[in-house]
């Protein structure tokens, strides 16, 4: 139980800092807010015959490249905490190893609750009308708050790896942003070369923007290629791929977090 | 570390006199004797035996085989250059780092097999253990005071009291990041002492403060000392270690080279001297004045107009000299007494300087600029 508590209160820690520094809050809001209007106005032409235009199609993947950026912003976080010098002073008092890292991913996954709702607004300002019902728009946002939770352990584990805040970012930076264009996020995969399709088609960004696609009740018009098994079963390979990954990071951080200083 | 080798006018330090305490300089016969007949028998509240810590697959031996004990309600200083490996031996005893051998217990609890019983005694400060900047000193002791499981009215009242305590109640609510140097060590100590610690480990608190900070906190940690803490200090001034604690390790290259009280070890190296400035006219009628107070020995340096001579007892050589300085109508133009260096220290105990080494580095201590 104080393993839960603790975490708690690492968590509060990070909201506490929200509150005293509000600019991260805000630009956490405003760079996917800006995305969603650029997209939304410079690409609205790709959504020709889309119902209700490329709109539907592209919230579902503004919202997957967000979530997916939360991954530089755990490592950097934590790799922040490591230069100061604040993880040895956790790591000095009498709570569990799981505290510190089960805490900043709890953080980072509350803040992407405001996040995600503020650019669900901004969304149905530019257009975007969900039509699944309550229940499944409820279920997609869920799973995208899942998804960067998962991903929030990789950034743990970079940020643990790296002790360097600049330069885990501009890594996670350089892994997360390929990976959310090569992907059917923001256009068909139908128009790269072959075997990006193929990568296109497997890639984790892939299967959860189709599969929010699929909750907020939209035809995934942007990855049907090859007709593999994750393009067929978004849902079940998303939740498999998260699962994975949670599978291989939470230990691997938890354990590299407990030897963290040699 | 030219603060200590600055002239400190008027300083009387006399808390050691009178203190049995042996000081040995073969390093090996002092490591090769076991603990529990090394000293009289009293209760320790650390006790580190043999440590051993390497680096790169054996090629930086950061500990070799160090030895150390701190008698509870003590102040243990622990003096030594850059990389001798102070914060390797702090980091192992407050758990943060596994020894490659030998073993040390805290409170009578083993650091190795159960880290988190010690966790729950001690308290760690330093270079490296800190506070969240972007937080107010409020905010991080009661947040650390919950991490302590106390109650969330407990922790904020003991935040309350350790504010009051180390005079940061008007700035409580401020970003630490606002803070000043010399407030924020002040802080980063308090939240070491929310649990009321069995043991304290502080590395290095003055490193990186300017003078008037240094003073500061000198006299938070003596207000500490006074309450009977046990503490284990780590630092880079004889003149901290005189200050504050009881017996003085100085360690080098892994291991204590020696071990005293701070006047035994400064009498090892030569003690005090007594410096004086005058105008270059009275110096041919000083000098006698200085020999016949401190029983010869002076040393006249005509470029700077300044006559030096040991003494043995500092402040009344000094005031006895003023006294016929004032009769003979001579007039100093500055007065002091030179306490010796760490490097004096060295120079004796070891016949080399107190170098740098890269061991400290290896050992994953962040280099860090002052804290501001």
């Amino acid at each position: 139980m104080n393993a839960i508590s603790d975490a708690l209160v690492i968590t509060k820690r990070q909201l506490q800092q929200l509150i005293r520094v509000p600019e991260v809050l805000i630009f956490n809001t405003i760079q996917p807010v800006m995305f969603v209007l650029l997209f939304r106005y410079v690409f609205g032409g790709l959504g020709a015959g889309i119902p209700g235009g490329y709109v539907q199609l592209l919230m579902p993947g503004i919202f997957v490249q967000t979530v997916t950026f939360t991954l530089a912003a755990t490592a950097q976080g934590l790799a922040q905490d490591m230069e100061k010098g604040l993880i040895d002073r956790f790591r000095s008092l009498p709570i569990a190893r799981s505290a510190l890292v089960m805490g900043r991913t709890l953080g980072d996954g509350l803040l992407n609750i405001v996040v995600l709702f503020v650019m669900g607004i901004a969304g149905y300002v530019v257009g975007w009308r969900p039509t699944s019902g309550p229940i499944h728009i409820f279920l997609g946002f869920l799973m995208l708050l899942f998804f960067g939770y998962a991903l929030s352990w990789v950034g743990i584990f970079a940020g643990l790896i790296s002790k360097d805040a600049r330069v885990v970012a501009n890594v996670s930076f350089l892994f997360t942003f390929p990976l959310t264009f090569l992907s059917n996020a923001f256009a068909s995969t139908t128009s790269m070369p072959k075997a990006l399709q193929y990568f296109a088609e497997w890639n984790p960004v892939s299967t959860m923007v189709a599969a929010a696609r699929q909750l907020f009740g939209f035809h995934n018009r942007f990855g049907v290629t090859a007709h593999s098994y994750p393009s067929e079963h978004p849902i079940v390979t998303s939740l498999f791929y998260m699962v994975l990954l949670m599978a291989i990071f939470m230990p691997l951080s938890v354990a590299k977090y407990k030897n963290s200083s040699k | 570390m030219s603060f200590f080798g600055h002239v400190f006018p008027y300083r009387v330090l006399n808390k050691h006199l009178g203190r049995e305490i042996f000081i040995e300089l073969s390093s090996k016969s002092y490591r090769s004797q076991e603990p529990s007949t090394r000293y009289y028998d009293c209760m320790k509240s650390v006790i580190a035996e043999n440590l051993v810590k390497t680096y790169r697959k054996g090629a930086v031996r950061a500990l070799d085989g160090l030895s150390l004990d701190v008698e509870e309600g003590t102040v243990l200083g622990v003096l030594g250059p850059n990389g001798a490996g102070k914060t390797t031996v702090v980091r192992i005893l407050a758990t943060l780092l596994k020894p490659d051998s030998g073993h040390a217990q805290v409170a009578g609890i083993d650091v190795v097999k159960d880290p988190k019983s010690v966790r729950q005694v001690i308290g760690l400060s330093g270079q490296y253990a800190a506070v969240d900047e972007t937080l107010t000193g409020w905010d991080n002791l009661v947040m650390f005071g919950r991490l302590y499981h106390l109650s969330g009215d407990q922790a904020r009242s003991r935040a309350k009291q350790l504010l009051e305590q180390f005079s940061l109640t008007e700035a409580a609510h401020r970003p630490i990041k606002t803070f000043s140097g010399g407030m924020r060590r002040r802080l980063d100590l308090a939240a070491s002492l929310i649990i009321h610690p069995k043991v304290l480990f502080l590395d290095e608190p003055t490193t990186g403060l300017d003078p008037r900070g240094r003073m500061e906190m000198w006299g938070v940690i003596e207000g500490l000392v006074k309450e009977g803490v046990t503490l284990l200090l780590t630092t880079q001034y004889l003149e901290e270690a005189d200050q504050l604690a009881d017996d003085i390790v100085v360690i080098d290259r892994g291991h204590v080279i020696a071990r005293g009280s701070s006047d035994q070890l400064k009498n090892q190296v030569g003690g005090e001297r007594l410096e004086i400035v005058v105008a270059e006219s009275d110096l041919v009628i000083a000098q006698p004045i200085i020999d016949r107070v401190t029983h010869g020995g002076s040393n006249v340096d005509r470029g700077l107009r300044k006559i030096s001579a040991p003494v043995s007892n500092g402040t009344q050589s000094l005031i006895e000299v003023i006294r016929e300085f004032d009769t003979a109508g001579i007039h100093a133009l500055d007065v002091g007494l030179k306490r010796p260096s760490l490097d004096d220290v060295f120079m004796s105990l070891t016949g080399h300087a107190a170098e740098e080494a890269v061991a400290e580095e290896a050992a994953g201590k962040k280099k860090k600029g002052d804290r501001k």
